[in-house]
């Protein structure tokens, strides 16, 4: 059932935490009025267009510009030498270091040699869209093609085509002696663990029954409806670069930017206007954004650079891409003993932004799942391969680890001859377990994983379902139904111990509240919203702390010179930390009112009462003064006390103490075709913990996005490229993002388990969908499919792959 | 070289010369400052470029500015009336049909092509009508609230206004019965 909205006007500041209020950011979107980096006109504006290698692995011996650059309305043609010569340093950093990681240089334009299908050679810029186009093909790249190499796993082989040289001498890519390959295999960025390898070892010696699949968790391409844009200026005067730009952390991008460019930071004013989706694309500095800024210095112009859809498909970093084995252990009873898991992460051909965090912090760690394991050993290699550099895309990590979790978890059942939902409740964490410490280095501060299940069984109908399952099959109709109790980790916090993990940068959120002299507030958060409803929920989290109406306040995000610092948005961490740096600083403000009314009122201030925007005095309710008016004394300054600064505003930088720990359970029920592996869904279901809800109805559609973009993984998407490093998927037409008629209707549900250690008990949602329902599609698919014998099929599930695992068996059996 | 046309926008007519490539999405938005419609794949897949072409929904995208000489268009920027929003807008608004918003101006003007067509759609039509238009931030389920929402205002609506002119036939009748 649908949750009803409510108009703002018709709220009480009692009640507004926690109200499905409509959103504020809808009327100029659903006018045309919102601008998006495209939509900013300036009649100076040059274009620039970037090309592109055609080839996923070449050396380049030479490009000749003179042609393009003899166009008219081109107004320069620029290569690497440009670069270089003008003396910017241009190389992309890494944000996020592992222990003996391979950090190769990446270029913001390929110098002598491309290593990805997409990788910029050259750009131009013209006075016009269409020409900066045209100009491209003007350009005569010399390529010589090199072998390319695709897969994880493969390309830690010993014969690989290596990507990058790790000799001393930059000149030399052949510098492959025995002794080199044998300790790091060429294009080895990394090989990590986590876990006890002894101890789970030993629980699989020890263990009664045991599972293992090979799995692979396909290359996604995010594809937010947005590509990505910049438009840039450049202010000789003052040397200060201009930037409006699709960005998820305008901050984050200044400092990175900063360092690329030379540009010091405050002279980088970096501007998000409204921004069409993100889904992890749009945290990431890529080489076109910085390109964009160079430019507009070079020539002193304004410049804007619009990505069409087949340079996303091209540029845009990919998600997932895991090739991995995955063992169970459990003893007689069915209890869970041990899980061992060894997977190969493409990295693609340079380290993106927070890559090397994805294949092993955020997945590694997620790996014990609901499930009280005792031993648990993963091992990753991170690879370079001759794709586009994969990084977090909507889940990030987490999503790879749920999906190998409840894939062993389901065929642990199986192996079992058990209920899956009875596996799955028998080996939970059990509630009076929490704290719990996994063997996977996280301690879940909260937790109650059977409520989830008990209403998701409960919404599907469970015990009638498997007998209507059971009559189907008498009928040779095959139905599935699948789980999913999945857990995640988001608001990645503290930064101290990111900093001990490899995080280069810290993972607080600040949040800015000014109450005006009239009483009315602006808040600034330097989180970046591109859909998910901030200007609405934090506005609700002001008024709550405040007691001021809702509609008295006004929210900015994403920019540079307004908001004092930001970390953006990503990681589900919006509301969890940069809600509680807004909710923190509210408290600052209402402790320094508090201060101000008191010696106003004449009274202490630990006799002041504060509720719904009123201070007043304890048992003398006539003596009393709302924040609003306390906020007019602040600025007048005539009286307040002797100590206390005027004015009324306050910042904090808000730390979590540790992640927060979203749950729940999904229920997939679909029928399946073995004649044509075509699959139908019967019913979704879904029971998410995200604790505290701010906005019941921006939770319902951030899960039901989430489960939409889960369902295209399992169903629907898959980004391949060939041998030679060619994307086969690149387009829309290619690549099937799912369409209206691909997504069934979705119940949802909650439970509420408060976050226990930030201010507002909430968790975050914006990726519980996506990280859950893969599995669940997948384990509905394999259970239709359990009189074929089929446990396992790797995703995309599309019909050809369903139909020729039924019949595989068949031939088989 | 450039031709001549003639693009009445939401009303508003407007002379422009355009280059015989020029895509009737860039005319929109570049020329004429109709930023509404968006591009999000240059191929007619997506379908956030969608406006209306003498009430037909077309990818704007995949339209030269030529081929529209002559024609009326209707973009985003022309659902509202008077300052009150359309009850596609409306029905977006109540249902959360929306989030980062990019595909929603091509969304609704399909749904409006939809509505105009068949006014009271059931889920599987819906679905099926707007399977041309992309949407990644939503799960589609909210969108097809939205839609029904809007045809069921529109049906109000009318209701209303054949009630208003009943009555005021009703009130002339009175006022003539009365002299």
């Amino acid at each position: 059932m649908s949750i009803e909205t409510i108009e703002a006007e018709e709220i009480d500041v009692e009640e507004v935490l926690g109200s499905a209020i409509e959103r504020r950011e809808d009327p100029e979107l659903v006018t045309g009025e919102g601008v998006y980096t495209d939509d900013v006109q300036d009649p100076e504006l040059a274009h620039m267009a970037v090309l592109r290698s055609q080839y996923g692995h070449a050396e380049i011996d030479g490009i000749d510009t003179s042609e393009a650059e003899a166009m008219d309305g081109v107004i320069g043609v620029y290569t690497a030498e440009d670069i270089d010569e003008a003396g910017t340093p241009g190389d992309l950093p890494v944000g996020w270091l592992l222990p003996d990681l391979k950090t190769p240089s990446h270029p913001i334009l390929a110098g002598d040699r491309a290593r990805y299908q997409g990788d910029g050679v050259a750009v131009v810029v013209a006075e016009e869209r269409y020409l900066a186009h045209d100009a491209l093909d003007r350009i005569d790249v010399d390529y010589e093609r090199l072998d390319a190499v695709v897969d994880p796993k493969a390309a830690v082989e010993a014969d690989a085509p290596q990507l990058h040289d790790w000799s001393e001498d930059p000149t030399d890519t052949d510098v492959r002696d025995d002794e080199d390959i044998e300790r790091v295999p060429p294009n080895q960025a990394f090989d990590w663990e986590i876990g006890d390898s002894e101890a789970t070892d030993e629980a699989f010696e020890n263990a009664a029954h045991t599972v293992e699949v090979d799995l692979e968790n396909q290359r996604l391409i995010p594809n937010a409806m947005e590509p990505r844009a910049t438009v840039a200026e450049y202010k000789p005067g003052t040397g200060e670069v201009e930037v409006q730009m699709t960005s998820q952390n305008p901050h984050l991008h200044r400092q990175l930017m900063s360092a690329v460019l030379d540009v010091p930071e405050h002279k980088l004013h970096i501007v998000a206007p409204e921004v069409g989706g993100g889904f992890g694309s749009k945290i990431h500095h890529y080489p076109d954004e910085a390109l964009t800024c160079w430019c507009a210095m070079q020539l002193e112009r304004p410049v804007k650079w619009q990505a069409t859809r087949s340079e996303t498909y091209l540029t845009d970093a990919h998600g997932r891409d895991h090739v991995t084995h995955a063992e169970l252990a459990m003893d007689d009873a069915g209890t869970i003993t041990g899980m061992r898991v060894t997977t190969y992460a493409g990295m693609g051909a340079y380290l993106s932004t927070f890559a090397p965090s994805i294949p092993t912090y955020l997945y590694g760690t997620l790996l014990s799942g609901q499930y009280d394991i005792p031993a648990i050993h993963c091992n990753v290699i991170g690879s370079f391969t001759n794709g586009a550099p994969v990084d977090a895309y909507r889940g990030a990590g987490r999503p790879e680890a749920l999906y190998v979790v409840e894939r062993l978890v389901t065929l642990g059942a199986r192996e079992m001859g058990m209920d899956p939902a009875a596996f799955r409740r028998q080996n939970f964490i059990p509630e009076d377990d929490f704290p719990h410490e996994t063997p996977v280095a996280v301690v879940y501060d909260s937790g109650d994983y059977e409520p989830a299940l008990d209403a998701a069984l409960e919404m599907v109908e469970y015990e009638e379902l498997r007998e209507r399952q059971a009559e189907l099959r008498e009928e040779d109709r095959y139905l599935g139904i699948g789980f999913s109790s999945y857990i995640e980790a988001c608001g990645l916090a503290p930064s101290e111990l990111a900093g001990q993990l490899g995080a280069q940068a810290g993972l607080w959120e600040s949040g800015l509240v000014r109450v005006h002299p009239s009483g009315t507030v602006t808040a600034f958060c330097g989180t970046s919203g591109h859909g998910q409803g901030h200007e609405t929920t934090y506005a609700q989290i002001v008024s709550d702390e405040l007691g001021v109406p809702y509609e008295d306040i006004e929210i900015v995000e994403g920019d540079t010179d307004e908001i004092p610092q930001g970390m953006g948005t990503y990681g589900s961490r919006s509301a969890a930390v940069g809600g509680s740096a807004l909710a923190t600083s509210s408290q600052k403000v209402v402790d320094k009112a508090r201060t101000i009314a008191a010696h106003l009122l004449e009274t202490g201030e630990e006799d002041l009462e504060f509720e719904n925007g009123e201070f007043n005095v304890a048992g003398a309710p006539e003596r009393s003064m709302t924040i609003q008016e306390v906020a007019q004394q602040a600025y007048l300054a005539h009286n307040i006390p002797e100590g206390v600064e005027p004015g009324l505003e306050e910042t904090s930088f808000y730390d979590p103490e540790n992640f927060t720990f979203p749950f729940g359970t999904h229920v997939a029920v679909v029928e399946v075709d073995p004649e044509s592996g075509e699959i139908e869904f019967h019913q979704y279901a879904a029971v998410d913990d995200v604790g505290n809800q701010i906005n019941p109805k921006i939770v319902e559609g951030q899960i039901h996005g989430g489960i939409a973009q889960g369902i295209g993984q399992a169903l629907y998407e898959g980004a391949v490229y060939d041998d030679n490093g060619t994307l086969l998927t690149g387009s829309m037409q290619d690549y099937a993002v799912p369409k209206a008629e691909h997504v069934p209707n979705m119940e949802t549900d909650a439970t509420v388990t408060p976050a226990p250690h930030n201010p507002l008990g909430v968790k975050g949602v914006g990726e519980a969908g996506t990280i859950a329902s893969p599995q669940a599609v997948v384990n509905a698919v394999t259970d239709a499919l359990q009189p074929f014998d089929i446990d396992h099929i790797d995703m995309p599930l599309t019909e050809e792959k369903v139909w020729r695992a039924v019949n595989g068996s068949e031939e088989g059996s | 070289m450039e031709h001549d046309i003639t693009l009445t926008v939401n009303d508003t007519e407007h002379e422009i010369a355009v280059e015989p490539r020029t895509l009737l999405v860039h005319t929109l938005r570049d020329a004429l400052g109709y930023t509404g419609a968006n591009v999000g794949c240059e191929s007619s897949l997506c379908g956030a470029c969608t406006v209306t072409m003498d009430g037909d929904a077309v990818k704007s995208c995949t339209v030269l500015a030529v081929q529209a000489d002559g024609t009326e268009i209707e973009t985003v920027e022309g659902l509202a009336e008077d300052g009150d929003f359309h009850p596609i807008q409306e029905g977006f608004r109540k249902e959360h049909g929306l989030q980062c918003g990019y595909c929603t101006p091509g969304m609704m003007m399909t749904a409006r092509e939809l509505l105009e067509d068949n006014p009271d759609p059931d889920e599987a039509e819906i679905r099926e009508a707007i399977e041309g238009n992309l949407c990644r931030c939503t799960g589609y389920q909210n969108i097809v609230n939205a839609v029904e929402f809007a045809a069921d205002r529109m049906e109000t609506d009318a209701a209303n206004r054949d009630i208003a002119a009943d009555g005021g036939t009703d009130r002339t009748t009175d006022t003539v019965e009365d002299e």
